[in-house]
């Protein structure tokens, strides 16, 4: 039986449909391996070898990837609770009542949206401990440190713009307490409100700006940092080892 | 060829000073060495494999999460009642129990950029990237740059009544304190770890205590009117 999955399999993959897509074709050498990773475009950000104890959990705790996997998480929930939320009022917290009541694993969706947000910003936060106190933001990977922060404001922002969509009390007001710090900053601290807000108050513009920051503009910025923070692990010669003669170096 | 001993056996670890063919490289000289013969493993399925196992399971957790507790949900936004207190995402309540002490100007703008700032430019200086230990040169003279820096310090925190930040700073500074009376050479393990670490290793934790304690005290210990509560009584 398993036999005969395995010859299917390999039918499928030899198929010159498939191999016109997939080129790495059939077979378990590490040239295959290698082209698998190398000639598919968004493998291809990374490298084809590792060092084999950059993979050890104390290295890294995996606090880059658990982000990245709450990320694809949130893109999945965001995308489904996108078909039942409309950006304006009161609506949009009708459709937070339509989820609860009306919507099948309505409230799943959104706990789960909602609690993985929060995962997010915490492992971000980690992340970024972890790596100081490892050194690894150290030359030549200076630069992506730098990519690092802009993408701990990015995921800040994101969820800080989806806490208002909702529109309820929670929302209005821990939005309302953010906005008036943006207020505070010198000469144009009034300006930068307004823009932020699309008006003086949190209202119905301010909605639709927040809706459109947290489902287009703020998502695309982050996979746009993401693919060039992936792709310098690689350029910068992989996951940092640790010290030279350090632990596990077998030196 | 004239001399063929036109060299001199020097030691010296300045690169800049003197190029040599023979490099001893000792532990933090520099982080771009290349070990060789290092065991390495294909990315697909090796690397791949671990990362997805890893998604999975956090994936899994938060599913579990998602089933037992229910997102909050209040009542319709009403910009005529608010709440008290009004509170901020958790991971801007240090921010706001800063806000509490400081005007809007110092704990919204000048506090938050200088942080982004210090993070972003954490690798662009040598002294980082050399990450020596604090105390193992100048000790003396760092000692009396610390004294005066963290008594300037804890004075500014006092007269802002900012208790709350003081308590973290005082505890890292008694940790520096006790790595700088260390001796490098102690066969203690937790002190001679305490007395390798650099500058940025002091600072970063000193912020990472702030944070914790601040976001913590926001989020638990603050109730109407920015008031103390205890957690537990759940009076808000």
């Amino acid at each position: 039986m398993a036999n005969t999955i395995d010859h299917l399999v390999d039918q499928v993959r030899e198929n010159r449909i498939w191999r016109s897509v997939f080129r790495s074709g059939t077979g378990e050498s590490n040239l295959h391996r290698a082209l698998f990773v190398q000639q598919n475009v968004f493998l291809h950000l990374f490298s084809i070898k590792a060092r084999k104890r950059t993979l050890e959990f104390s290295a890294t705790w995996y606090l880059g990837a658990l982000t990245f996997g709450t990320f694809l998480i949130l893109i999945i929930t965001g995308v489904l609770l996108m078909l039942y939320y409309h950006p304006s009022v009161p609506q949009a917290y009708a459709d937070m009542k339509d989820l609860q009541f009306v919507v099948s694993s309505g409230v799943f969706l959104r706990n789960l949206h909602r609690w993985s947000a929060h995962a997010m910003v915490f492992l971000v936060f980690a992340h970024m401990f972890k790596v100081f106190y490892r050194g690894a933001y150290r030359p030549p990977r200076e630069f992506n440190w730098v990519i690092g922060v802009v993408l701990l404001l990015v995921t800040l922002l994101l969820s800080y713009t989806g806490y208002l969509l909702p529109w309820d009390q929670l929302a209005f007001w821990a939005v309302t307490v953010g906005s008036n710090i943006a207020s505070a900053v010198p000469l144009m601290g009034s300006k930068i409100r307004f823009l932020l807000l699309g008006g003086t108050a949190v209202n119905a513009n301010a909605l639709l700006r927040f809706y459109v920051l947290h489902c287009v503009i703020l998502p695309l910025t982050a996979i746009l940092f993401i693919a060039v923070h992936f792709w310098r692990i690689r350029k910068d010669g992989g996951i940092y080892p640790g010290e030279p003669g350090g632990e596990g170096s077998g030196k | 060829m004239s001399d063929p001993k036109d060299f001199v056996a020097v030691l010296d670890s300045d690169v800049r000073k003197t190029p040599r063919r023979v490099a001893f490289i000792t532990r933090r000289t520099s982080p771009q060495v290349r070990v060789k013969d290092e065991d390495r493993v294909m990315t697909y399925p090796e690397v791949f494999f671990r990362v997805v196992v890893a998604m999975e399971v956090m994936a899994a957790a938060l599913v579990v999460t998602s089933l037992l507790w229910d997102a909050p949900l209040e009542g319709l936004a009403d910009p005529m009642h608010t709440p008290n207190p009004a509170k901020a995402p958790w991971y801007f309540l240090g921010l706001q129990e800063l806000l509490h002490y400081f005007p809007p100007v110092v704990a919204g703008v000048l506090i938050p950029g200088l942080v982004v700032m210090a993070l972003i430019i954490i690798p662009y200086f040598n002294i980082n990237v050399e990450a020596e230990g604090l105390w193992l040169r100048n000790r003396a003279k760092r000692l009396r740059i610390f004294g005066v820096v963290v008594a300037v310090f804890c004075i500014f925190l006092a007269v802002f009544d900012v208790w709350v930040a003081l308590v973290p700073t005082l505890l890292v500074a008694g940790f520096m304190l006790l790595a700088a009376q260390t001796n490098p050479e102690t066969a203690r393990g937790f002190r001679r770890w305490l007395v390798s670490k650099p500058l940025s290793f002091w600072i970063m934790t000193w912020f990472l205590c702030e944070l914790v304690v601040l976001t913590a005290i926001g989020t638990f210990f603050r109730g109407p009117g920015w008031s103390w509560v205890l957690p537990w009584r759940g009076s808000y």
